[in-house]
């Protein structure tokens, strides 16, 4: 058996080495997020002060699907081209390829947003840059990445892949997204920190929870 | 000659229908009309007993994922299956039912109270739940992934609950459920009782019988499988 971190930092090297050749997840993700951004406007209408008020949430939901086409693409490659048998042969533990995975797939989400952030904050006429609001976007980055890995090693085996990845992904993640939607309006308005306490200790205990499962789940999921 | 099995099935047959009956008389003939919400009030007695019996169905779907992942035996992921199918018919029953009763006594047909957005969260992780057992690929796979998503999609529900109650703080409250309507006339509350009892034993009897029925759909799958790789069977049997 190799060793846990090595094996993980490979892996994850491995991911970035091949996202930097291809440029797949990052732009999908950015030009989906972006067209989703542009829509919003068009169906919120012209009023300022629905945009300002709404911003949070169109933000998060810009976020979460793109995410899940991110988390779609994650294992797509792994599978099509027999790469994750592969792995799976390798004499590394399912733990190491699921924390490899997940840290490859959480920081394409992390560089996405934080690339869509001025974009966002441009057409929404938010200044949004605040140390807080980088705090709440990692914590809930990690959970989504965290259960998001597993859930895309799941999907990646049935049919239609496509609509079970949303399917099992986004019920689940209900907590981040309000956690996350709650915690930004506070930082968009400049609230005070200790208004975003509540809600980012609800996106903490979430990451806790969905780490420690996902971890000891991901065995399970990759057997054959 | 009936089997034990058997015989406890239609046991349990008659008696889910005798208390089904009795309690149909005792709710619309019997139990005094609630003042303030009047006759619509009546509803209560199903849409507690089928939340109840709800959240009992997907706490069996965590124990057989529990025990599929642990044991590994089949019977523990038929017995997730069968709650998981009977779990989303009672909270299809128990969303409509609430429906009903929330337009005459709040006004709305929907409210993102606590409750109703868990329920609703319920029914559909456990919606994925089905779809992905409809979608996996036959066999010991789709089996593990339906029960990593059993697991997870139980200890999830008290932290969507949590996270409703938080985000709800700085929305208007319309509550005014069967908690907040003050405490229960003692006829009712028994009736109550009486009801959430039966629904149970609807529920036991249901569970039975689709597990049953799904042990003989595996065991025709591993005969079907047997007989493509064996040529003297009949053609009728591949």
């Amino acid at each position: 058996m190799t060793k846990f971190w090595p094996t993980v930092a490979a892996l994850m090297w491995k991911d970035i080495m091949l996202e930097l050749r291809t440029k797949d997840i990052v732009i999908s993700i950015l030009a989906f997020a972006l067209l989703s951004l542009v829509i919003f406007n068009f169906a919120l209408g012209p009023s300022s002060q629905i945009t300002s008020a709404v911003a949070p949430g169109v933000l998060w939901v810009a976020f979460t699907f793109a995410g899940v086409l991110g988390l779609t693409r994650s294992f797509v490659l792994e599978k099509d081209q027999g790469n994750l048998i592969g792995l799976m042969l390798t004499p590394t533990s399912r733990e190491a390829i699921y924390v490899g995975k997940m840290l490859g797939s959480f920081f394409f989400m992390l560089m996405s947003e934080i690339i869509l952030l001025p974009v966002f904050a441009v057409l929404f006429n938010i200044s949004p840059f605040r140390l807080e609001l980088l705090l709440i976007i990692l914590l809930a980055t990690i959970g989504f990445a965290s259960i998001g890995t597993l859930f895309s090693a799941i999907a990646i085996n049935t049919k239609s892949r496509e609509i079970m990845l949303p399917m099992l992904f986004l019920p689940i993640v209900v907590p981040i997204i309000i956690g996350a939607v709650m915690a930004s309006s506070t930082a968009f308005e400049s609230g005070p920190w200790s208004d975003m306490v509540k809600p980012v200790q609800l996106i903490v205990v979430f990451d806790v929870v969905a780490l420690i499962f996902s971890a000891f789940a991901f065995e399970h999921v990759l057997q054959e | 000659m009936m089997s034990i099995g058997a015989v406890l099935k239609n046991g349990l047959l008659v008696v889910s229908a005798t208390m089904m009956l009795v309690i149909l008389y005792l709710i619309f003939m019997w139990v005094p009309t609630d003042n303030i919400q009047g006759t619509v009030q009546r509803i209560m007695y199903f849409h507690v007993s089928v939340a109840w019996v709800a959240f009992l169905a997907f706490f069996i779907v965590l124990v057989g994922s529990v025990g599929y992942l642990w044991k590994g035996t089949s019977k523990w992921d038929q017995l997730a299956y069968s709650a998981a199918e009977i779990g989303v018919l009672l909270t299809t029953l128990l969303l409509i039912t609430g429906i009903l009763w929330a337009k005459p006594i709040w006004g709305v047909w929907w409210t993102w109270e606590p409750r109703l957005t868990t329920s609703l969260m319920l029914w559909l992780i456990y919606v994925a739940y089905l779809m992905l057992r409809a979608y996996s690929p036959p066999g010991n796979q789709g089996a593990r992934y339906a029960a990593v998503l059993g697991i997870i999609g139980f200890i999830d529900v008290p932290i969507v609950y949590y996270s409703v109650k938080l985000w709800r703080t700085v929305h208007p409250q319309v509550i005014v459920g069967p908690a907040a309507s003050g405490s229960l006339d003692a006829s009712m509350r028994n009736l109550l009782l009486l009801a959430v009892a039966t629904f149970t034993v609807l529920f036991v009897y249901l569970l039975i019988a689709r597990f049953s029925l799904r042990k003989s759909e595996d065991e025709v799958e591993l005969i079907r499988g047997l007989a493509e790789h064996s040529p003297n069977l009949p053609p009728s049997l591949r």
